[in-house]
């Protein structure tokens, strides 16, 4: 598979702050490709520099196998982006923005295209409506549909599913998994939310206060010998008490009200709710959570807003 | 370029707030014309009260007269309409947030800069159309023609009817690069904010601040004077003054100080080049960080 981005030892330092510490990771035709970090982590200063909204302080970009700024018309003919919220003219309607940056992309769009691009998103209804009436999930999706317009290769969409209700950030993952299949689309995708990463993204790069901590497969990077279980019983006490002079004392983490934590090979589980059944356990709920979530929050050391990555 | 430039005009032409100094134009226009109308011979009669044994002849108060009437008051106060659009072409779009996506469309950022000050310059151009249609030929309309009387300092200058309509359209001429200097500069005020109000406000501040010193006759100040763009903002006016033969009587076509008013152009279209071309520098290696 060939490179289409390939990044190197990039940073950018604002005065005495580093806000990306010489990050280096390479995305591959097809992938869709996870970012992730808190926010603050240099995500969407990554993102400007790969859109040349900000110049790099050091390191390089190549994008389709050419040097991003001695390239970049050629190079940005080839990429549609939504970056952070997708902010548009709030006095045209949604089929007078989606005219208007199809003409800035340098390509010939015609109505057809411009109806059958809004149909894809699902604002044919609402296309001679006024964008200032329009909700936040309708404007991400209109942003959407401007980055696709003249079909191009790559999509890079930061935090796409900011501010949006759960069917909205079902419908935008969605139309990343659509594109990436049957568009054959290279998507990178930013975000906090590990979740929607984790349920969509190939590949992956953790990143932490500019600093790259990890790439990968999603496959790789989900350890199984470090899945967290969530156990809910009625007798928490009794249960916690036995716990701790059992064989699975040292897999114990933490107790808030009727919640046990624990952390174990996932091989385990089935093992651990036998003894527990037999200790007389009276057993609410027991889940494996084997996800990004629990194994990102590891990663990064600043875990302040465990709230955000929760939710 | 000449697709930029359509988008341009077409998103200032869409916004409801362009419309407003078109309108405001048109509404002090009109309430002049109608207060000249209705008592315009008082006003007259009390300008002449001051000058003894002058005879004249002919309608006094006539299209001529009130639009150069309007033109003294009101090119003044433009500049803040121009400001008004100039100020919103960059920080306008820093504050929607529509400009990181410009910019992350392929287009040059100088092109771009370029069409967007092209476009600021043609919705000027517009408003003293606009305002010559308004002030010149409603009140040639309304009042007819006849001979200007011009009223500087202590002296009174006649030009002949047949030789002011002309005048009109060069010192139109001269308005809009005056203006366009104005929309130069607020525009490159624009770069530095990422919301309209600042570079509106800091460009009229400046345009006060810069009139001030141009009519205070301090000798510091004298000294700036021929260096500050609001110095050669009224050069409109030099077409209206006329040379006269030597048996006192108006050379038709003739202009006192032609050279003057074309230095006068000539400083203001090199503050032009100079704000442009600093907003296109400075920008090309800015950071897009709204």
């Amino acid at each position: 598979m060939s490179a289409i981005i390939k990044v190197d030892n990039l940073s950018k330092q604002y005065h005495e702050v580093k806000a990306v510490n010489d990050i280096s990771f390479t995305v591959n035709t097809g992938d869709i490709y996870g970012f992730l970090g808190q926010n603050g982590a240099g995500k969407s200063t990554t993102i400007r520099m790969l859109l040349t909204l900000i110049a790099p302080t050091a390191g390089s970009i190549e994008l389709f196998g050419k040097n991003l700024h001695a390239n970049r018309k050629e190079v940005l003919q080839q990429i549609g982006a939504v970056i952070e919220k997708p902010d548009l003219y709030k006095y045209l309607t949604g089929y007078e923005n989606l005219s208007l940056f199809a003409r800035m992309s340098g390509v010939k769009v015609t109505q057809k295209k411009l109806n059958e691009q809004l149909e894809q998103v699902g604002l044919t209804e609402r296309a001679n409506s006024k964008v200032r009436t329009y909700s936040q999930g309708m404007k991400q999706r209109l942003g959407i549909a401007i980055a696709l317009i003249h079909d191009p290769k790559l999509i890079i969409l930061d935090e796409p599913t900011n501010g949006l209700d759960p069917q909205g950030i079902a419908d935008i993952r969605n139309l990343i998994l659509h594109l990436s299949r049957h568009q054959g689309k290279t998507i990178l995708v930013s975000s906090h939310l590990l979740h929607e990463i984790e349920l969509i993204a190939n590949r992956m790069l953790i990143i932490d206060k500019g600093k790259k901590i990890m790439e990968g497969t999603v496959a790789e990077l989900v350890d199984p010998a470090r899945t967290m279980v969530h156990l809910e019983v009625t007798n928490p006490q009794q249960v916690m008490a036995w716990l701790q002079n059992s064989r699975w004392s040292t897999c114990l983490q933490e107790q808030n009200n009727t919640v046990i934590l624990l952390q174990m090979n996932k091989q385990q589980v089935p093992e651990l709710t036998a003894d527990l059944v037999k200790a007389g356990a009276s057993i609410m709920a027991l889940q494996p959570q084997n996800s990004l979530e629990s194994y990102f929050l590891s990663l990064t050391t600043d875990n302040r807003h465990v709230d955000t990555f929760t939710n | 370029m000449w697709t930029l430039l359509q988008i341009e005009l077409f998103k200032i032409f869409k916004r409801p707030r362009t419309y407003i100094a078109f309108v405001a134009i048109a509404a002090i226009v009109v309430l002049i014309q109608l207060a000249l109308y209705l008592d315009g011979k008082t006003y007259v009669n009390f300008m002449l009260q001051s000058i003894e044994r002058f005879n004249v002849e002919g309608k006094m108060l006539n299209g001529y007269f009130v639009c150069y009437f309007i033109l003294q008051t009101l090119l003044i106060h433009v500049p803040l309409l121009i400001a008004l659009v100039g100020g919103d072409m960059i920080a306008g779009e820093a504050n929607m947030g529509t400009l990181r996506l410009l910019i992350s469309k392929p287009i040059n950022r100088s092109t771009l800069l370029i069409s967007k000050f092209l476009a600021s310059t043609i919705y000027t151009l517009l408003l003293l159309v606009w305002m010559a249609f308004l002030s010149l030929l409603i009140s040639l309309m309304v009042f007819g023609a006849g001979d200007l009387m011009v009223f500087q300092s202590q002296v009174i200058i006649q030009i002949p009817g047949s030789d002011v309509f002309w005048r009109y359209i060069a010192a139109f001429g001269f308005a809009a690069i005056a203006m366009t200097t104005v929309a130069a500069l607020s525009f490159f005020l624009s770069l530095f904010a990422e919301n309209s109000i600042g570079p509106i406000v800091a460009a009229m501040s400046i345009v006060i601040v810069c009139t001030i010193l141009t009519t205070m006759d301090l000798p510091l100040f004298l000294s700036m004077k021929p260096y500050l763009f609001t110095s050669h903002m009224l050069g409109w006016k030099g077409f209206f003054d006329i040379k006269a033969s030597a048996n006192g009587s108006a050379e038709l076509g003739s202009i006192q100080n032609l050279p003057g008013i074309l230095k006068s152009a000539l400083i203001l279209v090199v503050h032009i080049i100079f704000f442009v071309g600093a907003t296109v520098f400075v920008f090309r290696k800015k950071d897009v960080l709204s």
